[in-house]
């Protein structure tokens, strides 16, 4: 019987997404797309054949529309997020994501070596994100600002609601509105190129792994190999003091 | 005021020395007053200024410009702007106009710095060129530094006129072989009012002076420095073709249909929905027309680096220094397509490089799945 399972490992259910963050996820999933799609006609709208009378539609209208309401929603889940980051479990912590360690770094490099350069050497198992993945999150927030800052600037000459207005200054950082539309212009590649990555990562990481990294994001749960498990409680960078 | 100041002709003065009726001093001081962005019952105040303030003391300097500031002044919308603020009692000094030349005119302008001292309007069109030594505009022997410097000294403001002397415009463009330098950057513990534009609207210019002359002090500044009266809004916000713009209806190329329609110019570079200016409301000659009522998208002349912030007929982001036909979406989608070759070649050597570990991962998975079926 015993040997029968020797070489199949016997894996630990580990709650490593809560709903917060997976509800965060996905909204910020679909509030993303939302903003590229518009922000793409927006920037550049498509020739209509219409014949319809000018007064009788507003194409352009609701392109901007969606883009402000879902900048509104990526702008307040983006704000939750970072609270959570605060209150959440350890994976969701901000010192996931925030290199100031030096333990970080090591890391990262180690994860460079093994995942991106694939040496060969002891893979390395995280239970949360990866010291690397972690990092690219926080380029993300990096983003977030950045488009936040210019998008809110640059709506800030159009609103009537003192919230907008509070980003009126960051045109004027810049040098006026041409520059900073071009910088929210560019930095949208950000998100477009972190998204191919983030999604074939997973796939890449549900393979070589088999811990059911694709499905963690729908229920919360990893499978992580006991002997992982036992060997380090918690691989991941930065432990927090309720990390024994 | 001093003595020599309160000696001074009046503006209405002047006015009816000049042959106008009052009718035409009213009709100026309640256009001025809009213009400023004043209530209606502001009207007396700004009357009561023209008849009984001095004329203000100018110096209006010139450096690196095209003057078309000063063409743009002098042809504003009401003539008494050009005949009695700009007109030669109203200027001390200023190259282009003045009868006077050579030491004659040095010496004008070295008499109103001294006479006004703390009390005149520095007006400098033009950016200072500062490589070199400043070499690059040098009038009667001294560099512009040393002119600006000198004439800022006593000065109660300084406006800038135009792009140039706001923000550098087309002479600052990369790589600014001049090291052209807008004024705000020169001239310390002064009020900069910076009037950009190139030119800037006449009846702007003219708002600004009046203003001062009304107030005694310089109008509301934005956070770039621009009196808010007049740039506060954009030029997308008062265009008469925006219902076109949010219907999403654009002309496509300069000859086409659309064009012929009246169609919003988004698509060919119109940079209105970046441009504070007050273009639409104002118009221009006279409130004639201005570019967009012509058929020709707003190239941004009064925003910072225009000239080097992408193309004037199209709105797509730029890339500097990525060659000129690099916008930020060809960049985007190489940097795609680059990125698409990196993570198809990953996942490449992922099946070699991890040949091991994926077999044993399979092979655990199909004994589970053998003792199943067992
Ligand atoms: S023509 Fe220019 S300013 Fe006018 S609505 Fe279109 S984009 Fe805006």
């Amino acid at each position: 019987m015993s040997t029968k399972y020797l070489h199949v490992h016997k894996l630990r259910r580990v709650y490593v997404w809560e709903k917060p963050v997976r509800i965060y996820h996905w909204l910020n999933v679909v509030v993303l797309l939302a903003l590229i799609i518009t922000g793409f006609y927006i920037g550049n709208p498509l020739a209509q054949l219409s014949t319809k009378e000018a007064s009788d539609r507003y194409t352009m209208g609701w392109f901007r529309y969606v883009h402000f309401v879902a900048a509104y929603i990526f702008f307040f889940n983006f704000l939750f997020r970072i609270y959570w980051g605060f209150v959440g479990n350890k994976y969701a912590n901000w010192r996931q994501f925030v290199p100031f360690s030096k333990k970080f770094y090591k890391e990262m490099w180690y994860v460079i070596r093994m995942d991106i350069l694939m040496l060969k050497g002891r893979e390395h198992m995280s239970i949360g994100h990866n010291a690397m993945a972690g990092f690219t999150y926080f380029l993300t927030f990096l983003a977030f600002l950045v488009q936040c800052l210019t998008g809110f600037g640059l709506y800030a000459a159009m609103s009537t609601w003192w919230f907008p207005k509070l980003f009126a200054w960051v045109p004027s950082l810049f040098g006026g509105d041409i520059i900073t539309r071009q910088i929210h212009h560019w930095a949208m590649w950000f998100f477009i190129l972190f998204a191919i990555v983030h999604v074939y990562l997973v796939f890449y990481h549900d393979y070589v792994e088999g811990r059911g990294e694709m499905s963690s994001m729908g229920g919360g749960w990893k499978f992580i190999e006991e002997e992982v498990f036992e060997r380090n409680h918690h691989q991941t960078p930065n432990p927090t003091k309720d990390t024994k | 005021m001093n003595d020599a100041s309160v000696k001074q002709p009046t503006y209405y003065e002047e006015v009816e020395r000049k042959g106008y009726s009052r009718r035409d001093f009213m009709k100026f001081v309640s256009m001025m007053t809009a213009f400023i962005g004043l209530e209606n019952s502001a009207i007396g105040d700004v009357a009561k200024a023209l008849e009984t303030k001095p004329r203000l003391p100018v110096i209006w300097l010139h450096f690196q410009e095209c003057t078309c500031c000063s063409e743009s002044f002098i042809r504003s919308s009401h003539p008494i702007v050009a005949d009695i603020l700009l007109d030669k009692i109203s200027l001390d000094y200023t190259e282009t106009l003045m009868a006077a030349s050579g030491v004659q005119a040095e010496q004008a302008m070295k008499n109103t710095m001294t006479k006004y001292k703390g009390q005149y309007i520095l007006c400098v069109e033009g950016s200072v060129p500062m490589a070199a030594d400043g070499v690059y505009c040098m009038i009667g022997g001294k560099t512009s530094l040393q002119i600006l410097e000198e004439a800022a000294e006593g000065a109660a403001a300084i406006i800038a006129w135009g792009s140039c002397a706001s923000n550098g415009c087309v002479q600052a463009a990369k790589p600014n072989p001049t090291a052209a330098t807008p004024i705000h950057k020169l001239v310390k513990g002064k009020p900069v009012i910076k009037v950009p534009g190139c030119p800037p609207i006449g009846e702007v210019m003219a708002g600004v002076i009046v203003h001062y002359l009304t107030f005694g002090r310089i109008p509301e500044l934005d956070k770039l420095g621009r009196p808010k009266a007049f740039y506060s809004k954009r030029v997308h916000d008062s265009c008469y073709r925006r219902p076109f713009y949010d219907a999403g209806l654009f002309v496509e190329s300069f000859d086409d249909e659309n064009a012929k329609k009246g169609y919003c110019l988004y698509k060919v570079g119109c940079k209105g929905p970046s441009t504070y200016n007050a273009c639409g409301v104002m118009k221009w000659n006279n409130g004639t027309s201005y570019p967009i009522q012509s058929g020709h998208p707003c190239i941004g002349c009064s925003e910072e680096n225009y000239w080097d912030n992408g193309r004037l007929y199209e709105r797509a982001s730029s890339f500097a220094g990525f060659g000129i036909e690099a916008t930020a979406d060809n960049i985007g989608k190489a940097a795609l397509a680059a990125t698409g070759v990196a993570v198809a070649a990953h996942a490449i050597a992922t099946n070699v490089r991890k040949k091991k570990l994926i077999f044993e991962l399979e092979k655990e998975g199909q004994k589970s799945e053998k003792e199943l079926e067992s």
